[in-house]
């Protein structure tokens, strides 16, 4: 059943019941909310105003609006001179072109150089839709958790985009903030906790044999999965928000509970949020894992949904992922 | 105001010893970029010992000129310029690229306060200086913002995205400086890949251009100085410097790009440097 410690919407479980909305909007109103309490927050934008919400942040604060066009190396780069002054910098635009395009800059003048940088990468992932596999950033978590310094953070959904957002204004070091395109289930409130590097629980069944650890929006396809499977599988779901640090004692301890393991992320799972897991179960309690996400594949047009179901994310595909990591391990 | 000759005269063997500095550096380290180095020594001597306007017992003093370098691979030159000036004891230049030392192969921020930006993958410290300018106007400080480049990093996209950024937001408090030293790695810039017509380029960008004999420390800080009294648009200075300006066997050599002097060879080179200051008098009434 759902955690209460969560503190999720009353009708968490019932889609049809539940408000839509992206956590590219989250991001939106939070950096508004962040800029209001700290002066030194500024919003780089790559001619993307609109899709990366960043013209909310214009309309409040155009003074802080720094316009770059469409060039993400320098829209690194200059938010690095910003930050070195003393600034506090949110660079916006797809995922795909930042950190995609200016993956080096990003590492040396942000990760090498520690700079608060915040940078928001939006429309990641396949549901992105019809734009297709150019814009469907799928490799940005693996390019990002690799560079020391770097806190990676992927929201799983609008309330908990926002809470993020102000989360990292505060935080004097670089942040990767993944966001995505399409609106899914707002099902955390104000009141579920958040605290950067700090996983907390979204489903727990008694004697759970199975572990879900799940990030961004297909949080909630787990908590779905984790509903359809009870009284035949028990299981626990783990919203990984932070996926470096990675929370090692909640995976730790939901290992050696559960004795197997399955991810959620809709990225590559070479280098992802199962990866990082497996990383450390490996060198710390093997158990049984399963991967959901994309198995070394691009995407392609189609709708969200559509897409999501087709490369076996979807609530069917880690309800099977869950049966075979269960009998694996047990 | 322009220069004393007196002062002239103490700027160029300032200039002399931070050479010397150089060829010491790289015997030690027997690795690192020697002919960049030397060929930028008369423009960190003006710039340490006269344009910028910093406390090197304060390194992080809020309202100093920042001195941002791009090519950091030419850092010998800065790391010997701030030990001539105080940053640092002048002995911890013979720890260049040691292991545990903070003068690093390329310079790191973290390690040594001062060096103000890392750097060494090229084309981007136009931008960071971009960045640093935009934010000083935001909040109406009144530092100068100067940033060195290699000529060839001009061949580098996210430069030139910085010298777009940078006109159109007029940043006047802007100054940039390209070591216009015709060489690179695999040859003369104008064979590997032409930067040509360099001032054009800046000029189309909404730059305001200047160029001078980068070893000609007077017309240097005129330079500088004009480009103080550009309130429109920020400043380029094309400094056209003589790449292993000091040392005759270095000068113009391209292959002395990447490589440090044999001990037997430093020897020699320090010994010519010992007797070069007229040389450098000369140089600079061209």
């Amino acid at each position: 059943m759902i955690h209460k410690d969560a503190q999720l919407q009353e009708n968490a479980l019932l889609l049809e019941k539940l408000e839509r909305a992206a956590t590219r909007d989250g991001f939106g109103k939070g950096v508004v909310e962040a800029a209001k309490s700290n002066e030194r927050v500024v919003l780089l934008c790559a001619d993307l105003a609109e899709s990366t919400r960043s013209h909310w942040f214009k309309e409040a604060f155009p003074e802080r609006y720094i316009e770059i066009g469409v060039a993400e190396q320098n829209l690194a780069t200059v938010a690095s001179g910003l930050a070195q002054y003393g600034k506090i910098p949110f660079i916006t635009s797809y995922a795909a072109f930042s950190p995609g395009r200016n993956n080096e800059q990003i590492r040396t003048t942000v990760s090498l150089s520690n700079l608060p940088v915040k940078i928001c990468g939006m429309h990641a992932g396949v549901s992105v839709g019809p734009d297709g596999a150019t814009h469907q950033q799928l490799e940005d978590i693996a390019l990002m958790r690799v560079q020391p310094n770097m806190t990676v953070i992927y929201p799983a959904d609008v309330e908990e985009a926002r809470k993020a957002t102000v989360a990292a204004a505060g935080y004097e070091h670089p942040v990767y903030l993944r966001f995505a395109r399409s609106n899914t289930p707002k099902f955390t409130t104000v009141n579920t906790p958040f605290e950067i590097g700090k996983s907390y629980e979204l489903w727990r069944s008694e004697k759970p044999e199975v572990a879900l650890i799940a990030s961004g929006p297909l949080a909630h396809k787990a908590l779905l999965a984790a509903q359809a499977l009870s009284g035949s599988i028990n299981t626990v779901v783990l919203n990984m928000h932070t996926i470096k640090p990675l929370d090692e004692r909640a995976v730790l301890s939901l290992a050696k509970e559960c004795t197997a393991v399955v991810t959620v992320e809709e990225h590559q799972i070479a280098g992802g949020v199962g990866s990082a897991v497996a990383e450390f179960l490996v060198q710390n309690y093997p158990v049984p894992m399963e991967f959901v996400g994309m198995h070394d594949a691009f995407g392609q047009s189609g709708e969200p949904e559509e897409l999501v179901e087709h490369y076996g994310m979807g609530v069917s595909g880690i309800v099977e992922a869950v049966e075979r990591a269960h009998e694996r391990a047990h | 105001m322009a220069l004393t000759d007196e002062q002239l005269q103490q700027l160029q063997c300032t200039a002399t010893d931070i050479r010397r500095s150089i060829i010491e550096m790289l015997i030690e380290a027997r690795s690192g970029h020697t002919a960049g180095p030397l060929g930028m020594a008369d423009i960190f001597t003006a710039f340490y010992f006269h344009i910028l306007n910093h406390k090197p017992e304060e390194p992080e003093w809020e309202e100093r000129d920042r001195l941002i370098l791009s090519n950091g691979h030419i850092v010998p030159v800065r790391y010997a310029a701030m030990a001539h000036a105080g940053y640092f004891p002048k002995e911890e230049l013979l720890t260049l690229r040691k292991f545990g030392a903070r003068l690093q192969g390329h310079p790191e921020r973290e390690k040594l306060p001062g060096v103000e930006t890392t750097s060494g993958p090229l084309g981007s410290g136009l931008s960071e200086a971009a960045g640093i300018a935009y934010g000083a106007r935001m909040d109406k400080k009144t530092f100068r913002t100067y940033c060195v480049m290699s000529d060839a990093e001009h061949q580098a996209g996210n430069l030139w995205e910085g010298a777009l950024f940078a006109g159109a937001n007029r940043l006047s408090n802007l100054t940039g400086i390209v070591d216009r030293n015709n060489i690179q790695i695999n040859g003369m810039t104008e064979s590997v890949m032409p930067l040509e017509p360099l001032r054009e380029k800046y000029e189309a960008f909404s730059w305001h251009v200047i160029e001078v004999d980068g070893h000609n420390i007077s017309a240097f800080i005129d330079a500088v100085n004009e480009a103080k009294a550009i309130y429109e648009k920020p400043t380029l200075i094309i400094a056209h410097t003589i790449p292993g300006k000091g040392i005759g066997e270095i000068e113009f050599d391209f292959t002395w790009h990447g490589k440090p002097p044999k001990p037997e060879e430093g020897e020699r080179f320090l010994k010519e440097l010992r007797t070069l200051c007229g040389e450098i008098e000369c140089c600079d009434q061209e």
